[in-house]
């Protein structure tokens, strides 16, 4: 690996002359983390490995073209030559050629840069040391926000998060309602955040500097706002940013993270100083809110053989969805009449459930 | 939800006056403009008392050449709703920056970037594509019709309603707002409670029946009814990649209805099979629909590598090179196809060696792929190449084609896509091989065919206007989308706010012009020709000194085709008679077996629509009775045993002597 990337170097200046060239800032090929940097390489390889294909293809199109038009009656027209072995063999064998390069860079790259991985490098030069503590960064995309909670300083923020510079950040992702996804362009590659699920990715970044966070997966009305700052910045500059949210943060307990979860788009940033215990977890086996059975619970009853008849009485403490449309509700939603596209009575939802008997307490399925 | 019984909710369902969007004004103008039109077109068709024409000679027709062309109307008309969509879209993103919010709340955005997908691949793609293996399959194999002319009528319609279904969804409602391929949970009740993705459900699913249908149709007709002689190894190049398509249309497309159906139970009857409660699993959809959805891409462009090959060998005045590495190619393309659907989402967390598993099958079918487009090349070289316009697209498609590959491989790779993927450079990379590939190989197919279907070619000019303004501007609007997708954009989004950006947007704005400028020069195109038909005149029946039996009849064909099935020895059947002197036969005609016509098709579909509105609406007395109503004329269609007919002798002689007279003018 090691070779071929420092192969890849020296087009990479290549490749960012091109950058400066068009103008722009082309943040995918010119990164501030190390993952996506190799990421970036792999995609500059490639390109390079397939132009060893491409341009003569094209080459050879334009001159075929241009050669064997019909007024040039000097070149050779022989209408009955469709076979050759020889070169049969040629244009099955480049390709494979390629492809076989390429399949050994995706296999070996692949299980390198899998997110869940943890990083074993800072960068090119330096490898991750056991000094080394990594950050955990506890992710939950909502309706239209991104929530962060830093486990190891019991707080949590909106739209906005930091890290330190060279430190490995362990990102644990999920979702509350819908499918997003998760991407800084500048720290690396994008993975999914789903309800109910956890996605892992592992990064850092190398340098310091504000960058672009957002969602990459479509989820509804609020998507195109669904964005928000990642700071990179040294040591002291997270240790001062944990003690300002520290500082100025209000509580996340579960009913303030109930209110914070309903659909609502340009939130601005907001800081948690403190955090209720266990309540990433419960975000992601889907029972903050009273009386719900988390997704694990259950998992654990099916894993046992599942609860038999008496498992219908679990039913309502296992709707999470919370927005069940009413029937009556009406069949288009329009926003001129306020409406945003999910039914605005989420809050009513919450208070139905609660009303609802807590008769299904069996303590057998509350084995632990 | 039958708890409470109004008899207006009884009526009406969920339907009420609120769905009809009057106070929206650009909906309010379309429904106008369409309104207006849609008159005036129905009032000239009374004035020139066309109805009966319409119905008897195109609407209850099972000739597979009308057939074919009215798919190919079909396929034309959505693709000015689809592009209208597409300039949208363009105009909304090159605006929306600087607080901007553009023109298109994200209610109406989310909906246009939906119906532009779903109605550019169900309802423009495909019945293009259908259509040209309607038309053209059974002439290039020497057959009189498909194998069941009646299904083949009931396809198409069912095909149209479905487009009716979404069109529908415009003035009475709203559409779906989930993306093209309707995600859950998003897509589910408790996030889409409306009706935009019942009228996604719905009408995918009418439309699948027919596609399905066609699907079985065409495999029957291919393996059952070629000419005496032509084996499989003898069967022109577009009729093997239409076999390979049909195929993959059989084999996926009931993956798509259920898995549509699971998503309906779980909107309408309240199961969970992709809710986030109750155990359900989206991740299960997301895979079917891509086990699905990717066979697709090749189902569309297949058939597209077909005319291709038909056109290069046609217009070099060279046999294919390398038929059977072709053949070959195309059947390993037809079973890799399957074994790729991850690469869609990479990103959700597969294991490395699963993703790696399917980056590197993704990868192998750029080598079949990679050969046939050498072939192509090797085809042209010692070649004496006519550049007339079915060619100029085929050039077209094999520079930007091999783009579009080259970033597809890059697609391919996880690390690589895990920065790539949905963002704008995505968006680019699929346009490109769709457009590049799809679209080229349509638009050379209509001006390669359309002497063959209507007996005059298509005016050079404006064809070269349509050409060129495609090419360009499919470069000027697409190449800004791979620098914007590098720059870290992502898809779907409405509203900007890097001002850096805006410049990108505002170039591929002005290549969706270039765009909308060749869409209007190919309108343009078929109109000139039309009126100056006289002149363009070629009812030898070969204008293009083909290879391929099609161009062995008269153009247009007669009802029956061929008066003598044709008997074929060698590959490019009609090339070869041509070689050994093949004399027309003037005599001996004898009377001709041919289907009735029939208008079950078009009832079948009318009531289809309705019970799909029905459905939608949740007014459930109509549902039952069109579904009854669909059984009910299924099973009298059965007691139908006036399905046949034999074309007199005389009519034949007759109609091959008026050709034998012409002929013999021409020369």
């Amino acid at each position: 690996m090691p070779k071929q990337f420092s192969l890849a170097r020296r087009f990479i200046i290549f490749a960012l002359m091109l950058g400066a060239l068009s103008g722009c800032n082309m943040v995918v090929m010119s990164p501030s983390g190390d993952i996506a940097a190799q990421q970036r390489d792999l995609i500059v390889i490639s390109t390079i490995l397939m132009l060893v294909i491409i341009i003569p293809v094209i080459f050879l199109t334009v001159f075929f073209a241009w050669r064997y038009r019909q007024s040039n009656t000097a070149a050779t027209y022989d209408p009955e030559w469709h076979h050759s072995t020889g070169l049969e063999v040629i244009i099955w064998s480049a390709p494979l050629a390629i492809i076989i390069a390429l399949g050994a860079i995706t296999w070996v790259s692949t299980h390198k840069l899998d997110p869940y991985r943890p990083l074993d490098r800072i960068d090119a030069a330096r490898p991750v040391t056991d000094a080394v503590k990594p950050v955990t960064v506890e992710v939950v995309a909502l309706d239209w926000k991104w929530l962060f909670f830093y486990p190891d300083y019991g707080i949590a923020t909106v739209n906005e998060m930091a890290a330190p510079v060279d430190v490995p950040i362990n990102f644990k992702l999920t979702a509350s309602s819908v499918m997003n996804s998760f991407y800084v362009p500048a720290l690396a590659g994008m993975i999914y955040t789903m309800p109910g699920m956890e996605t892992k990715l592992h990064a850092v970044i190398n340098k310091a500097g504000e960058y672009e966070g957002l969602s990459s997966n479509y989820s509804g009305d609020g998507f195109s706002h669904m964005r928000f700052k990642f700071h990179g910045v040294d040591q002291a500059g997270f240790d001062a940013w944990i003690a300002r949210v520290k500082q100025t943060g209000t509580v996340l307990n579960r009913d303030a993270y109930l209110k914070l979860e309903k659909p609502s788009a340009r939130e601005p940033v907001r800081y948690f100083a403190s955090v209720d215990d266990g309540l990433y977890q419960a975000i992601l086996n889907m029972c903050v809110r009273a009386n719900q059975m988390c997704m694990k619970d259950m998992m654990h009853i099916d894993m046992m053989g599942g609860a038999g008849k008496e498992s219908h009485e679990n039913k309502a403490r296992l709707e999470h969805d919370n927005r069940h449309v009413a029937e009556e509700a009406p069949a288009a939603t329009f926003p001129e009449t306020g409406n945003p596209a999910r039914s605005e009575e989420p809050a009513e939802g919450v208070e139905e459930r609660q009303e609802e008997p807590a008769a299904m307490n069996h303590d057998a399925h509350q084995s632990h | 939800m039958f708890g409470d019984i109004s008899l207006t909710k009884f009526l009406f369902g969920r339907l009420s006056l609120e769905a009809i969007p009057y106070h929206e004004p650009i909906l309010v103008v379309t429904f106008a403009a369409v309104a207006v039109g849609g008159l005036a077109i129905l009032a000239l068709i009374t004035k020139f008392k066309l109805w009966g024409y319409l119905w008897n000679e195109w609407f209850t027709s099972v000739d597979h050449k009308k057939i074919g062309i009215m798919y190919i109307i079909l396929a034309i008309v959505m693709l000015l709703r689809g592009f209208a969509d597409a300039i949208m879209m363009r105009i909304q993103q090159a605006i929306a920056f600087n607080g901007n919010e553009g023109y298109l709340n994200p209610h109406h955005y989310d909906q246009i970037f939906t119906a532009h997908g779903v109605i550019m691949i169900f309802f423009v793609a495909m019945p293009f594509v259908t259509g040209f293996m309607n038309y053209v399959v059974p002439l290039q194999i020497g057959a009189r019709d498909v194998s069941f002319p009646f299904l083949n009528n009931f396809s198409f319609w069912m095909t149209t309603a479905g487009a009716v279904i979404i069109m529908m969804s415009l003035f009475v409602g709203e559409f779906a707002r989930t993306g093209w391929l309707a995600y859950p949970p998003l897509s589910g009740a408790d996030y889409s409670p409306g009706v935009g993705v019942d009228y996604y459900i719905w009408g995918l699913q009418v439309a699948g029946v027919g596609t399905t249908l066609s699907g079985i149709n065409l495999i029957a007709t291919i393996v059952k009814m070629r000419a005496p002689g032509m084996t499989f190894m003898k069967m022109p190049v577009f009729t093997w990649t239409s076999l390979c398509t049909n195929i993959l249309i059989v084999a996926t497309f009931p993956i798509l209805t259920a898995t549509l159906g699971l998503l309906s139970l779980d909107r309408y009857v309240g199961t969970n099979f992709f809710t986030n409660d109750l155990g359900g699993n989206p991740m299960m959809y997301v895979n079917l629909i891509w086990i699905w959805g990717h066979p697709e891409v090749y189902i569309l462009v297949l058939p597209a590598f077909g005319i291709f090959s038909e056109v290069v060998a046609t217009f070099c005045g060279k046999r294919l090179f390398g038929y059977t590495s072709m053949v070959y190619a195309t059947c390993v393309i037809m079973i890799l196809s399957y074994l790729v659907w991850l690469h869609h989402f990479f990103t959700m967390g597969s294991g490395a060696s699963v993703n790696a598993f399917f980056g590197i099958t993704t990868m192998i079918i750029s080598i079949p792929t990679g050969a046939k487009m050498f072939n192509w090349l090797f085809t042209m070289y010692r070649g004496r190449i006519r550049y007339e316009l079915p060619m100029l697209w085929t050039i077209g498609f094999m520079i930007t084609f091999v783009i579009g590959g080259m970033t597809g491989v890059m697609l391919a790779i996880p690390p690589a896509d895990f920065v790539l993927h949905n963002s704008l450079f995505l968006i680019a990379h699929f346009h490109n091989v769709i457009i590049g590939g799809v679209l080229f190989g349509l638009m050379a197919g209509v001006v390669y065919w359309w002497p063959k279907a209507f007996g005059y070619k298509l005016d050079a000019f404006w064809g070269k206007m349509s050409f060129w303004f495609w090419q360009i501007g499919f470069f000027v609007a697409f190449m800004p989308l791979y620098v914007l997708g590098l720059m870290g954009v992502t898809r779907r989004v409405s509203q900007f706010e890097d001002p850096s950006l805006q410049i990108w947007f505002i170039i591929a704005a002005f290549g969706a012009g270039l765009i909308a400028i060749g869409i209007a020069s190919f309108v343009i195109q078929l109109v000139v020709s039309f009126l100056k038909r006289d002149q363009l005149r070629c009812d030898s029946g070969d204008p293009w000194n083909g290879r391929t039996l099609e161009w062995s009849t008269s153009s247009p064909p007669p009802d029956y085709n061929f008066a003598f099935t044709p008997v074929v020895h060698d590959h490019d059947g009609w090339y070869d008679m041509k070689n050994r002197g093949y004399e027309r036969p003037t005599e001996g005609f004898r009377a001709i077996h041919m289907p009735k016509n029939t208008g079950t098709g078009i009832i079948l579909s009318g009531i289809s629509i309705v019970l799909a509105f029905a459905l939608i609406w949740y007014i459930w007395w109509l549902a039952a009775v069109s579904f009854i109503a669909i059984i009910a004329v299924s099973i009298a269609h059965t007691f139908n045993y006036d399905r046949d007919f034999f074309i007199p002798a005389e009519t034949v002689t007759a109609t091959e002597d008026a050709r034998t007279t012409l002929l013999a003018e021409r020369t």
